[in-house]
Parts: C-alpha cells; sequence; structure tokens
C-alpha cells in the first residue's frame, strides 16, 4: 500500500533457531514480568478486551431481561448485580486500560523514546489495574461474606449513598466494588504520572512541545486530567469504606452528615471522566483521519488549544448530573452554562477533522470507516449533550433512556469506535501483520447498525418516559416494540464484537504480512520494525517537523519549511 | 532487527528535557493535592454539623510546638539538600538526621492529641461528624508524614553506611519536593482544622 517503499536494511536475522526456542511455560513468565512498554500496552489491551466481552455479555443478559414486558430470565436482584457490574466495568476495567494500554504503546514510539519513563512503576501500574479487575469480579463468589445476602455490587455504578451504607448494603458486596477501585485507581494514578514524565522529559531531540503528534498532546492532556479526576473518586472511596468499617459518619444523614456530598464527590470524578475517556478516541483519530485522507491535521494549534481547553473546561460541569436534587437557580444556570460551554472547543475540533477530510484523497479502510462512524456519531452524542445541559429539559429526562441514550452515543459511538479504529491501525506495528479488512468491513457494518438499532430507538423510549434501571415494566406502556428493537441491535452488536475478536486471533496467523509502514503514515512509530524490537530505535532519532516521516519519504519538501 | 535512522545532521538542535524524576513527583504531587482538596472540603462542609458532642472547641488544642518543628523541617531538608549538592555528606547526614528528629516530635504531638482526645474526652472516629472529618484528614496528612519519615530514615541510614554521594543529589530532590508538599499540606489542614475550625 505504501507509495514510498523504505529503505529498512534488516540486518540482524529475527529467526530463532529451534534449539533456543523457550517453552509455553518461559514465554508466559516473560511476560509476567515483562517492564516493556510494548507488553505492557498489549497486555492492558488484552486485558479489556475480555472485560469488553464480559460486560457486552452483562448488557446482552439486560437486553435479554427487558426485550418483553414481564419477563423473568433475571430476577431483580441479579438485574441490578449486572447493571452495575455492566457500567463499573466498561468504565474502569475496558474503557480506562485500553486508552492506557495505546498510550503504553504508541507513545513511546511516537516521541522516539526507548521505554516510558518508569517502566517498572508501568508494570506495577497495570498489575494494580489488572488486580483491581479481578478483586471487582470476586466478588460474584466472596460478596455474599458471613451473611448470605447478595453477591456482586448491585448499588448502580454511581453508588449513591446512603444505599452504600451497612444499614442498606450489608456483606462485603460494595466493599469489593469501593476496594477494587481504591486499587485499580493507585493503578491509574501510577500510569498517569508516568504518561505525564514519559511526555515531558522522554522526548526525541527536535520533538519540541508543538512537534508531538496529536495522540501524544492528547495523551498528555489526558493524563494530567486523570491525576485530578481518579483522585477525587479515591477519597470519596475511602470516606465510604471509614463509614462502613469504622462507624464514620461522612454519608450517614442520621447523624448529621450528608449523601449530597457524595453526589457531588462522585461527579467531582465522574464527569472530567467522561474525558478522560473520549480524549483518548480524539486522540487516535487525529492519527488516523489525516493518514487516511493524505493530508496533514487541519488545524494543529487549534486542536492542541480546543483539547488543553476541554481539560479545563470539564472540571466545572460535574453537577449537570444533579439539576434534580434541588439546587438553586444560580447552580442549575451556572452548570447549565458551563456545560454549553465545552461544546465550544469541542465543535472546533468537529470543525477541523471536517477541514482535513475536505479535498483529501480518502482511502476507506476498516480504521478509517470506523473514524468516520465516530465523526457523525459524536456529533449526534454532542447535540444530545447540549439538550441535557438545559437544567428544564434535564428534569423531564433525567434518568430515562434518554440519558441512557445519550451517554452510549458517547461511550460506545464515540469511544468504542475508535479503539476499533485504533486497533485495526495498529494492529500490523504491534504484530506484524494486517488485520483481515473483509471480516474489517463485515465487523463494522454490522456494528454500526446494530449501534444504530439500539441506541436510536433508545432516545424514543426515554422520550417515552421509560426510566433507567428498571428491570421489567408493564405490557400497557407502548414501551414493547421499541424494547423489542433495542434488543435486536444488541444482539446484532454482540455478533460483530464476535467477529472482531476471531478477527484479532485468526490475523495473528494468517494475516497478510504488513511490513513497516503499512499506511504510508508520518508518525515515528512507523519507522522502526513491525513489531519493534524492545529497544524500539536502534539509533535515536532527531525530528524536525510534526510529520518526520513525510521529511524522510520527501526530502525535496520537507514539512519544516511550513512550519513555524 | 532494524530501524530508519531518522536525522538530519545539517539541522541539529540543542535539546534540554526537565528532569524525569521531579516530573513524575510534581505530578504525583498534583493528584494527592486533589485528595486532600476533598478531605478538606468534606472538613469544612461539615463544620459545626455534628448532632453531639465533644466540639472542636471543647476539645482541641493549637498544636504550636509540633506546627513549629515540622515547618522548620523544610528549612533543615533544604539545607540538607544544598549540602549533598556540594558533596559536604557529614553535613548532609546531620541535616538529615535534624529533619527525621523534627518529623518525629510533630508525629509524638499528634500522637499525644489523639490519646488524650480518645481516652479524656472519649472522641473517637464514629463519635461523631468533627470525629470523623478530623482523624480522616488529619490522619491521611500523618499518613504522609510516615510515608515521608520512611523515605528519609532509609536515605539516612545508607547515608550512614556511606553508600551517598553528590550522584545521588537529584533523587534526594524529589524525596526533598514531596516533604516540602507534606509541610504545605499541613498549612492547610492546621488553617482548616485548628484555626478556622476551632
Amino acid at each position: 500500500m505504501s507509495d514510498y517503499p523504505l529503505p529498512v536494511s534488516h540486518v540482524i536475522d529475527q529467526s530463532t533457531p529451534a534449539s533456543e526456542r523457550s517453552t509455553l511455560l518461559e514465554k508466559l513468565h516473560e511476560w509476567v514480568v515483562t517492564v516493556d512498554h510494548k507488553r505492557l500496552g498489549i497486555l492492558y489491551i488484552l486485558y479489556s478486551t475480555f472485560f469488553l466481552l464480559v460486560a457486552g455479555a452483562e448488557a446482552l443478559m439486560i437486553r435479554v431481561q427487558l426485550a418483553y414486558p414481564h419477563n423473568h430470565v433475571l430476577s431483580a436482584q441479579v438485574y441490578n448485580r449486572f447493571f452495575t457490574m455492566h457500567g463499573t466495568t466498561m468504565v474502569f476495567l475496558v474503557g480506562m486500560p485500553f486508552l492506557f494500554g495505546f498510550a503504553n504503546y504508541i507513545v513511546p514510539l511516537q516521541i522516539g523514546a526507548r521505554d516510558m519513563a518508569f517502566p517498572r512503576v508501568n508494570a506495577f501500574s497495570f498489575w494494580l489495574t489488572a488486580f483491581g479487575g479481578f478483586l471487582l469480579y470476586y466478588s460474584f463468589l466472596g460478596g455474599a461474606g458471613l451473611y448470605g445476602v447478595g453477591n456482586a455490587p448491585d448499588v448502580g455504578w454511581f453508588a449513591y449513598a446512603p444505599l452504600t451504607l451497612r444499614a442498606f448494603s450489608p456483606g462485603h458486596a460494595t466493599d469489593y466494588w469501593a476496594l477494587a477501585l481504591i486499587v485499580s485507581g493507585f493503578g491509574t494514578l501510577g500510569t498517569a504520572i508516568n504518561i505525564i514524565a514519559t511526555v515531558i522529559s522522554m522526548r526525541c531531540k527536535g520533538m519540541t512541545l508543538m512537534r508531538m503528534p496529536l495522540f501524544t498532546w492528547l495523551l498528555l492532556i489526558v493524563s494530567m486530567l486523570t491525576l485530578v479526576t481518579i483522585t477525587p473518586l479515591t477519597a470519596a472511596q475511602f470516606m465510604l469504606l471509614i463509614d462502613r468499617y469504622l462507624g464514620g459518619h461522612f454519608f450517614d444523614t442520621q447523624a448529621g452528615g450528608s449523601s449530597l456530598i457524595w453526589i457531588h464527590f462522585f461527579w467531582i470524578f465522574g464527569h472530567p471522566e467522561v474525558y478522560v475517556l473520549v480524549l483518548p478516541a480524539f486522540a487516535i483519530a487525529n492519527e488516523i483521519i489525516p493518514v487516511f485522507c493524505r493530508k496533514a491535521i487541519f488545524g494543529y494549534p487549534a486542536m492542541v488549544a480546543a483539547s488543553v481547553c476541554i481539560m479545563f473546561v470539564s472540571l466545572s460541569v460535574w453537577a449537570h448530573h444533579m439539576f434534580t436534587v434541588g439546587m438553586t437557580s444560580v447552580s442549575n444556570a451556572f452548570f447549565t452554562l458551563s456545560t454549553m460551554l465545552v461544546g465550544v472547543p469541542t465543535g472546533i475540533k468537529i470543525f477541523n477533522w471536517i477541514a482535513t477530510l475536505w479535498g483529501g484523497r480518502i482511502r476507506f479502510t476498516t480504521a478509517m470507516l470506523f473514524c468516520i462512524g465516530f465523526l457523525f456519531q459524536f456529533l449526534i452524542a454532542g447535540l444530545t449533550g447540549i439538550m441535557l445541559s438545559v437544567s428544564p429539559w434535564d428534569w423531564q429526562l433525567h434518568n430515562s433512556y434518554f440519558v441512557i441514550a445519550h451517554f452510549h452515543y458517547v461511550l460506545v459511538g464515540a469511544v468504542v469506535f475508535c479503539i476499533f479504529a485504533g486497533i485495526y491501525y495498529w494492529y500490523p506495528k504491534a504484530t506484524g501483520r494486517l488485520m483481515n479488512e473483509t471480516l474489517g468491513k463485515w465487523h463494522f457494518w454490522l456494528f454500526t447498525i446494530g449501534f444504530h438499532i439500539t441506541f436510536d430507538t433508545m432516545h424514543f423510549l426515554g422520550l417515552l418516559g421509560m426510566p433507567r434501571s428498571i428491570y421489567t415494566y408493564q405490557p400497557d406502556r407502548g414501551w414493547n416494540f421499541l424494547n423489542l428493537v433495542v434488543s435486536v441491535g444488541g444482539l446484532i452488536q454482540g455478533i460483530a464484537v464476535l467477529i472482531f475478536a476471531y478477527n484479532v486471533i485468526a490475523s495473528y496467523w494468517r494475516g497478510e504480512v504488513a511490513g513497516d509502514d503499512p499506511w504510508d503514515a508520518w508518525t515515528l512509530e512507523w519507522t522502526t520494525s513491525s513489531p519493534p524490537p524492545v529497544y524500539n530505535f536502534e539509533e535515536e532519532p532527531e525530528v524536525h517537523s510534526r510529520r518526520p516521516l513525510w521529511d524522510l519519504k520527501h526530502p525535496d519538501d520537507p514539512d519544516w519549511e511550513y512550519e513555524s | 532487527m532494524s530501524s530508519i535512522p531518522v536525522s538530519h545532521p545539517e539541522r541539529t538542535v540543542e535539546w534540554h528535557l526537565p528532569n524525569k524524576r521531579r516530573v513524575g513527583m510534581t505530578a504525583l504531587i498534583v493528584g494527592e493535592s486533589a485528595i486532600f482538596t476533598i478531605f478538606v472540603v468534606a472538613y469544612v462542609f461539615y463544620m459545626g454539623k455534628s448532632l453531639s458532642g465533644p466540639t472542636p472547641a471543647q476539645v482541641l488544642e493549637v498544636p504550636i510546638l509540633a506546627t513549629i518543628c515540622l515547618l522548620s523541617s523544610s528549612i533543615t531538608i533544604w539545607r540538607a539538600e544544598k549540602a549533598i549538592e556540594d558533596d559536604r555528606i557529614g553535613s548532609f547526614t546531620v541535616w538529615l538526621g535534624a529533619t527525621i528528629a523534627l518529623a518525629a516530635v510533630f508525629l509524638m504531638g499528634t500522637a499525644f492529641e489523639w490519646k488524650k482526645l480518645i481516652y479524656q474526652d472519649g472522641l473517637t472516629i464514629s463519635t461523631n461528624l468533627f470525629g470523623t472529618t478530623f482523624y480522616s484528614l488529619v490522619g491521611l496528612h500523618a499518613t504522609h508524614v510516615v510515608v515521608g519519615m520512611f523515605l528519609l530514615t532509609s536515605t539516612f541510614v545508607l547515608s550512614l553506611f556511606g553508600w551517598v554521594d553528590s550522584r545521588q543529589s537529584e533523587r534526594f530532590g524529589v524525596v526533598a519536593l514531596y516533604w516540602h508538599f507534606v509541610d504545605a499540606v499541613w498549612i492547610v489542614v492546621f488553617t482548616v482544622v485548628y484555626l478556622i475550625g476551632r
């Protein structure tokens, strides 16, 4: 596919003689003790793919239960556990590890470094995150404790007080929830610190901040946001555990405590968290769209400025989740306006992507298709977001399926789409083989169709008044047909994800050999071999523009002549 | 395995980047500040909302000696930093020892304060909102002092064995940065708990 074959000479024989091949056990050991950022990145991605399948299965069970009224596939109790675990898993064990997996793999390669700033902290963070995930799922076995009540957490992913206090949630389920998130939160914090130190202190010669690839820029911003986002949750979880174990009164209304303050603390984490998830999705789109349009990204400085702006504004919008708790009119107005304000930098980004597409020679690979799907869906997600930011509108639709549809449009329509795009784009770099494009197109179309059948319909269910978190409904509410449609769409998405999983596995052995630069791209990760050697680069690269590989391929027309 | 050498010898540049350990510690401090902010907000939010006694005005005494000790430990650790940069290891060990001693006095102060509160005044973490927020916030800070003590003491032991010299000054600078943060947080905690909240 590359227009310009690169002068790569494979001087060292890569094949290992049969006598030196390691056994399975030795290989496993190597992966467990590894501190290599690329292996850790792959571990992150495998880990989150596993939980994507688990939480996806939970979502499908939820949809089976809701497919028609008075269904009894799940009991009310199990239903509560499933939507709690689905939400918690998707945010903490799928979204963040996926994005940190990408960051781990790509960031050092893009800035021309040989590893992260603190490789051992990196490994430690991954294993903390992994341990947190398995701790959460162990609650299915251990959550009942000695009380014989419930097992997995069933308090919703936002776990509002006072429902989480001992009196209303006996047993250990809620403790598993809190502890697992504290543990994985420390892992996340470690990775965020690591990415910041890597990007600031490990860049190769000549890579000034304004020459960094946008992926790296956005991951730097996300990591900074993570520092002040995940830590309030950790603090609030500690308070919850103090209440549950030491008899504290933070959220105990009978002793003068306030359940409202938990809601504040949770959303001080919870809303910036959305940007922690979606900014890396933007980051992936920022890499893929220019490469497959054969144009440099439009408005690079505006993209950076908009991302920094989103980081700051996103810290002041949390209470738009709380319009219905009864805040003052001033607070309602403030949070309505600040939420609308986020639309401005986000809009700048959308226009920049469209301007990048404009006049480009677009190549519709699977990665690019997912990015285009992302553009459409993120636009709609943003528009419903602005609708919900208007507090009187929110009063009508709060905790209805309209809200569910809105945030799934962001988290699936934008984040998951970009994650898929990123996997199709960087898979050849990580494995040396391309993913099958035919299966990829099947995956894309099935997933997109399923997505729209499910989540477009959910908006209407919300407008018809269906609330979230109900395990069944009366047949005379007029929701029967739409619910069935939503469930069918979920099934189609499930099939698409299975095709994707098969494609990932099968392409590892049978995929077309990719070469070092299959997409004719411009950033540094494509200058090294696929998969890259442990040391990434034989000699430290030196860059003079935002597209070092373009400069190398076009010595007659280098970028540095146009960039200030 | 190989990669394409990406360099343009005719366009070489001066290249200097910040120290990665310092950047990492700064990032950690930003994250820790957010944790402290949440606990401080909770403390301020619940000020005077306890439904039963004892109240802060009844039982809290301003820990002047402990505060002076902790704040002056920032000066001694700064002296230690200067000493290790100039490779004056003897002086470094003395200043470091002084820092540890001052921090120990601070922790002793907290220990006696808590002993008095628990045994004489009957205030525990579950007594009322004041107890819950007080022990959480002051305890969180004390935990950070203990972690800092561990870092300082291990450096101190290493320097007694003669294993520390100016090559480690950069790493020690990171420990010192953390210690300054612990001191700065105390100024906030002190102001909120002992000056405003009493």
